[in-house]
């Protein structure tokens, strides 16, 4: 089993809720990554989730758009993705890293290839945007030759019979995506979320995670009540941007939104 | 609609398949949220299109508000410059609001409509979905919202301008290479996020299943319309048919009815802006690479790392990396061959007709006329080409002035 699933599942049978963050790797630039991903571990991540830039990442809002363009400036491909994740291997070999991406650049790379470099370099699973389960079958298999897991997302247009498809897919956790909208949208009614996952929980078997709007440790942990794990990929991604010239403040302010954040998820089930 | 394509010869299935396949290609490459409307739109078209009430508005407004049939036009000064086959113009350029893109936003304006949809949005580039789209909203009573690239917008002011006295907000997009490409990623956000509410028309045959199966469809009528003249006026079939390709929906849309007659050439034009060797053009499917983009699987222009490149084109409305899956099929079994033609060769065709014709092409259409002209040349004179004329240039003339270093404004 995958460091990913061996991960959710050992979370899940502790009681603990995940913690999954999101950045863009080579965000501002390359020197950045690695010694963030430690930073991050430190202060209580469980699962990191690394951003793969792409020129025309359409589900993205402003702010993570705006990473990617960063990403890219500092010419950061997927491959150079891919030895970021071989660096921070060698010192870390037991946080799971999933990237989050869209499919042309694995395209491009070839499937057999991307799942075997990816393997090599200690990727434990993907989350790619525009690849719903019905277009997936070729890269699955690929990827479930080399151990490395494919998560999908459901979102709150998702009808529960292709939920319950989805997560009979899906491997690790399944994402859900909370809200009608681009990445770092609006405010969230989590409320409404909550009602909705406990819903999906009725039909979905595994750990079920919540993404998008989760801004601090108050919706963080108002999500977390009836799911698994939360996702924050904006909030961060915004301090990023703020300090980008500043990589000392920017690890604090990271850091810091970070330990908030782990710390509301533990009060709740203290 | 009656005629459904059957198939390139009797053993091909109907296509797309039922997932939205055109062999390799289309598909449904887009975030889950949006699945469930692709979903709901294409069950809704499935019923529509065989629906009586559904077809008798379609073809009531394709005739007293489109203004069709569009005439088929031979054009013998044209001919006998060009010194070779016969060469004759289906005048999309004079449907109301002056290109095809009005066949596909009327279709989908009444889809928007029996789907219960008050709001519609479009991507556009050089600016005519955009205004077909803004006056099928005033048409409908739909509210209507605009993305155009920052950069597309000063090469169109004149469409901008059209599209706010339509009613419509035109969005400025300064992401990426803002252009078509990234007003269509902003377009895409858009629905995203008012899923409920809103219609989303892609104005070419790209996009995901079942886009650009409708698109198609609704253009379907240049190509019916143009079998049928050609055949009254000249009888039998044309030698080949030509038509300009940025996404692909004006060439579909005449190809499509002409698929399964083997002996016409379907020939695609694509923008080979500063040539092909100089990588300044947007020519996929002559030198592009397979990849996926904007939900689909197709022909598309990318770097060595799989990042979309900029394209380059005269003609903002073929200024776009991709196109439509059914051309990447068509490319690849052979039914269909692709070319492209420089910036210069499009303007001296741009010119020619003026002053031959007295007829002001888009930029888009000088690309297949330019073509057209050279294969003319190359047939003898018994033989006959139709060229798809999708636009008209009146949108073009500040940038045809800017190049002649005439001030108009
Ligand atoms: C007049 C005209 N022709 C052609 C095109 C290219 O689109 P398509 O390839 O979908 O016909 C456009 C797009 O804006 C256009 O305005």
């Amino acid at each position: 089993m995958s460091r990913l699933s061996s991960k959710a599942d050992l979370l899940r049978d502790l009681g603990k809720k995940a913690l999954v963050t999101y950045i863009v790797a080579g965000d501002p630039d390359q020197s950045v990554t690695v010694p963030l991903m430690h930073k991050l571990v430190a202060a209580g991540v469980d699962v990191i989730e690394l951003g793969v830039p792409f020129s025309d990442p359409e589900a993205e809002g402003p702010v993570i758009q705006r990473a990617h363009e960063r990403a890219l400036r500092a010419g950061t491909s997927l491959l150079d993705v891919m030895q970021l994740v071989a660096e921070f291997r060698n010192l870390d070999q037991a946080t799971p890293v999933v990237l989050m991406g869209y499919l042309n650049p694995i395209e491009k790379m070839g499937y057999e290839n991307f799942a075997q470099q990816a393997s090599k370099c200690g990727i434990d699973g993907t989350i790619i945007v525009n690849l719903p389960p019905e277009e997936a079958a070729d890269l699955s298999r690929y990827l479930e030759q080399h151990d490395i897991e494919s998560v999908y997302l459901l979102a709150p247009t998702t009808t529960p019979e292709r939920a319950a498809g989805i997560s009979s897919r899906s491997r690790g956790f399944v994402y859900y995506v909370s809200l009608k909208g681009t990445t770092g949208a609006g405010s969230l009614n989590t409320a409404e979320v909550s009602g909705k996952v406990r819903a999906m929980k009725k039909i979905v078997k595994m750990p079920l995670y919540v993404g998008f709007g989760i801004k601090n440790g108050v919706t963080a942990a108002a999500v977390a009540h009836e799911s698994d794990g939360v996702v924050v990929g904006s909030a961060i991604v915004d301090y990023m941007a703020f300090h980008e010239n500043n990589i000392g403040e920017l690890e604090t302010s990271v850091v810091t939104l970070v330990q908030e954040i782990r710390s509301a998820l533990d009060a709740l089930v203290a | 609609m009656s005629d459904r394509y059957s198939g390139v010869n009797e053993k091909q299935p109907l296509l797309p398949d039922e997932s939205g396949h055109f062999g390799i290609y289309g598909g449904k490459f887009v975030s889950e949220t949006l699945m469930a409307a692709l979903d709901d739109l294409e069950n809704e078209y499935s019923r529509l299109k065989v629906d009586e009430n559904f077809l008798a508005t379609l073809n009531s407004d394709l005739e007293h508000y489109v203004g069709r049939a569009s005439s088929l036009y031979h054009a013998q000064r044209l001919t006998e410059a060009a010194g070779g086959a016969q060469i004759w113009l289906k005048r999309e350029d004079l449907n109301h609001t002056g290109a095809h893109k009005i066949n596909n936003c009327i279709g989908q304006a009444i889809l928007a409509k029996h789907m219960g949809k008050p709001r519609i949005i479009a991507e556009t580039g050089a600016g005519q979905h955009g205004v077909a789209a803004a006056t099928v909203a005033a048409r409908f009573g739909l509210s209507c919202c605009v993305y155009m690239g920052s950069e597309d917008i000063e090469r169109q002011s004149h469409n901008v301008y059209r599209m706010k006295l339509l009613g419509a907000e035109v969005v400025p997009v300064t992401s990426g290479s803002k252009t078509l490409k990234d007003a269509l990623n902003e377009a895409m956000r858009d629905w995203v996020t008012n899923i409920d509410d809103t219609h989303y028309i892609i104005g070419t045959v790209a996009g995901p299943h079942p886009y650009p199966m409708i698109v198609r469809d609704f253009q379907a009528v240049i190509g019916r319309e143009a079998k049928q003249q050609f055949a009254s006026r000249q009888g039998g079939l044309p030698d080949a048919v030509v038509a300009c390709v940025g996404g692909g929906s004006n060439a579909m849309g005449i190809f499509y009815p002409f698929l399964d007659d083997q002996d016409v050439r379907l020939v695609g034009v694509e923008a080979g802006g500063s040539g092909i060797a100089s990588g300044q053009h947007a020519a996929p499917l002559t030198a592009g690479e397979v990849g996926v983009l904007h939900g689909n699987r197709t022909y598309l222009m990318q770097d060595k790392n799989g990042l979309i490149a900029e394209t380059h084109s005269i003609s903002a409305g073929l200024d776009y990396p991709g196109v439509g899956p059914e051309h990447a099929w068509l490319k690849d079994i052979k039914r269909a061959e692709y070319v492209a033609v420089t910036d210069q060769e499009a303007l001296a065709a741009f010119r020619q007709l003026n002053l031959l014709e007295g007829i002001l092409p888009a930029l888009e259409s000088s690309h297949a006329l330019a073509y057209a002209m050279q294969l003319a040349a190359s047939l003898p004179v018994e033989q006959h080409i139709i060229v798809n004329l999708s636009g008209r240039g009146d949108k073009d003339v500040p940038t045809m002035a800017k190049i002649d270093g005439i001030s108009i404004d």
